[in-house]
């Protein structure tokens, strides 16, 4: 099954995200993850699905969140038009002896570090979810205590728009 | 002036005439306005009776139609109502009272998130939280319950936004940027779907309930009659195809009938119009049919391609599209599409007895006299069960008649207060209750609301003293094991209706039936008529 990306306009309203959730778990599909947030137009929110499952699946996930009135607009991603984007931050455990093992890591990776105590690193990342993945695998022999993530966001290459 | 008033306000200017529902603390000062309206108010005896009395009176008159109840318990005794007017594509109001809005989230007496509850199975809705958005709100609402695929919005109103007071200004034309419904069809579709139709030798017609919310009856008849094209319905489709005339060959599925069904495993081009071809009437389209050319005409675009593989989908209204089709030239060969539907009718025709069993009568008979003593041209409701297949299949209806009935959720208690809705908006026609015995005791308390309002419908009981329909399933896949199913206390039903003050008889056998339906049509005074029917009586 393959992974399909979709940007879905809706109204920037109370109660929008719980009418999409809800309509996922009722009718069956998967959320591989969604972030949602505001566009510049203040009146609409703009989130970017992943969802996992065949062609059937994605059309008729498109066709239901369409039926709800504060759906604008949906448009299914071409994941090879696209750039796609995730953000975490990762708390790792650091010490003398680690720490600037991990700095070297988070260098090459072209992340930040965003806070420091004496037993942690808390590290910036943004890049595509293969990118967090190679982070993470490295990252882990030195002890993640904590890490989160905003979910993949989307957007056309080129001069591509989503016209409301 | 009050939230509360501008709400009634503006269901005057919306064209209510009637609202179905029940008072409570909540929705006392919408109550209160009211009464000073010229709208009239009906109290059935409980809310869900209110929703299936308002979703008939919208069947029935084409209007959308509003039911109300209080927070809490109102608002949840209506969730069925919501429930089988979304799964039937009825256009409905449901508004709700609601606690304060400073106790929203505070578990408060009588308080439920009603909007969380029917989101799954509402077209949409509102928790109104300024008095200001009411009129613009409520007029929206009415125009996505009417329009499209109609079905029920839910508009909660908490206390203290009806007694807010506003200056009131009148709402602007609705404009959602987000609910354009697509009307017309594809032109490159409707060439296809004309092509289809020319190279077909057997083409059929699929009715669904679409065809009645697009008003599209008299232009299905026009259209299969022009070529020749048999039609076949699904249960909802049987109350918008009774123009068909002899081309009307019956319903198709599980409870469907033989010719029918038949019909629809030969046809190599099935055009559906307004069905959603639900797993009961698709099963028998999609695993035995898989040659044909399917075409599919509905207004809601999810509905093509989710149950049966589509050739040429068509996102339209299907009146619009049906007038597209028939102004182009299709190159087909009516005799030959005559023939085919004339098989179709032979097959119909083969005449059907039925036994005669000395203790009870038969029900299909029953529903057979009922059609031929009304012309076929009452209005009927039914319940759920063995007496909604004995209704579907044997009532012809003819044009002015109408058939109201549970579709989608099948919901038992439907049929009597839909009898009392259906009655309110059309009062010159016959309104006949179509009842089991089971069904029946879910909303008999509705005869209070008959004899209070002097809605005089006749009510038709089938009473095999069981939850027939579930039986017979005992029967079939349980090996007879029946549990659960018998309905032994029930009062004696002509006794309970005489004290409800409403004539009543019984009949013992087939040979009383003529005589005892006549005596139950005759008059516009509510009437109930018991009928035993022996309780291994098929439902086919
Ligand atoms: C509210 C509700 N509960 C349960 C059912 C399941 N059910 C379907 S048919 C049926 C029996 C109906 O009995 P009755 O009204 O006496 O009609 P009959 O089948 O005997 O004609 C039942 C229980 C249902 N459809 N609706």
């Amino acid at each position: 099954m393959a992974k399909h990306i979709l940007s879905v306009l809706t109204e920037n309203k109370a109660g929008v995200l719980s009418r999409i959730s809800g309509l996922f778990s009722r009718r069956g599909f998967n959320i591989d993850s969604l972030a949602v947030g505001t566009t510049q137009d203040e009146s609409i929110s703009r989130m970017t699905i992943v969802v996992n499952g065949d062609d059937y699946i994605v059309e008729q996930v498109c066709k239901q969140l369409n039926k709800l009135i504060d759906v604008i607009k949906i448009k299914r991603l071409d994941d090879n038009d696209t750039v796609s984007r995730e953000l975490s931050l990762i708390k790792v455990a650091a010490n003398n002896k680690t720490r600037s093992d991990i700095i070297q890591i988070v260098d090459i990776f072209r992340a930040k570090i965003i806070d420091v105590s004496h037993e942690t690193l808390t590290i910036e990342m943004t890049g595509t979810e293969e990118k967090h993945q190679a982070l993470i695998d490295l990252l882990t022999p030195y002890e993640i205590k904590e890490m989160v993530k905003t979910g993949t966001v989307s957007i056309e290459r080129g001069t591509n728009i989503i016209s409301k | 002036m009050s939230g509360a008033k501008a709400l009634i306000k503006t269901l005057e200017n919306e064209g209510t005439e009637v609202i179905f529902g029940y008072p409570g603390a909540a929705n006392a000062p919408i109550y209160d306005e009211l009464s000073k309206s010229k709208i009239r108010h009906i109290l059935p005896r409980g809310e869900q009776a209110a929703a299936h009395a308002a979703s008939s009176y919208a069947i029935m008159s084409g209007k959308t139609g509003v039911c109300m109840a209080t927070s809490g318990p109102g608002a949840t005794n209506l969730i069925t109502g919501i429930a089988n007017a979304y799964m039937d594509s009825v256009p409905l109001i449901a508004i709700t009272g609601q606690v304060a809005t400073s106790m929203i989230g505070r578990d408060a007496f009588q308080e439920v998130d009603i909007t969380g509850a029917t989101a799954p199975f509402c077209k949409h809705n509102y928790l109104i939280k300024d008095a200001n958005d009411i009129a613009q709100t409520l007029k929206d609402a009415f125009y996505i319950a009417s329009t499209g695929r109609p079905g029920p919005v839910v508009i909660d109103i908490p206390i203290d936004v009806s007694t807010s007071v506003i200056d009131y200004k009148p709402p602007h034309k609705t404009d959602i940027r987000g609910y354009k419904p697509n009307v017309k069809g594809h032109p490159l579709q409707i060439r296809k779907i004309c092509s289809a139709i020319a190279q077909s030798k057997r083409p059929l017609i699929i009715a669904g309930g679409g065809v009645g919310a697009s008003g599209a009856e008299q232009l299905l008849a026009e259209f299969s009659q022009k070529y020749q094209i048999p039609v076949v319905t699904t249960l909802m489709g049987i109350n918008h195809s009774s123009r068909c005339g002899e081309l009307l060959i019956g319903m198709i599925g599980t409870h469907g009938v033989l010719e029918a069904n038949t019909a629809v495993r030969k046809s190599d081009c099935i055009i559906v119009l307004g069905a959603r071809l639900g797993d009961r009437a698709y099963t028998i389209v999609h695993s035995e049919n898989s040659d044909a050319v399917i075409a599919h005409i509905d207004i809601d675009p999810a509905e093509i391609g989710k149950n049966v593989g589509t050739h040429i989908p068509i996102v339209g209204d299907i009146s619009v599209v049906l007038q597209q089709i028939m102004k182009q030239k299709i190159d087909c060969n009516v005799s030959e599409n005559a023939r085919w539907a004339n098989s179709l009718i032979e097959l119909k025709k083969k005449k059907k007895v039925f036994k005669d069993n000395k203790q009870t009568a038969n029900p299909k008979s029953a529903i057979r006299l009922l059609s031929e003593l009304t012309g076929g041209s009452a209005v009927i409701t039914t319940e759920v069960g063995q007496n909604q297949i004995w209704t579907a299949n044997n009532y012809s209806l003819s044009g002015g008649g109408a058939f109201i009935t549970s579709g989608g959720l099948g919901t038992m208690g439907f049929g009597l207060p839909a009898a009392i809705g259906a009655k309110v908006a059309a009062p010159d026609k016959t309104v006949v209750a179509v009842e089991g015995d089971g069904s029946f005791q879910m909303s008999l308390s509705e005869l209070a609301t008959i004899k209070q309002w002097n809605i005089p419908i006749k009510i038709m009981l089938f009473n095999n003293s069981q939850l027939g329909m579930v039986r017979e399933l005992q029967r079939m896949k349980y090996s007879s094991n029946y549990f659960a199913v018998g309905l032994d206390g029930s009062p004696d039903f002509v006794k309970l209706a005489g004290a409800y003050g409403i004539e009543a008889s019984r009949v013992s056998s087939n040979d009383e039936l003529p005589d005892a339906i006549s005596k139950m049509l005759r008059g516009d005074i509510p009437y109930l008529l018991e009928i035993p029917v022996d309780k291994d009586e098929s439902t086919l």
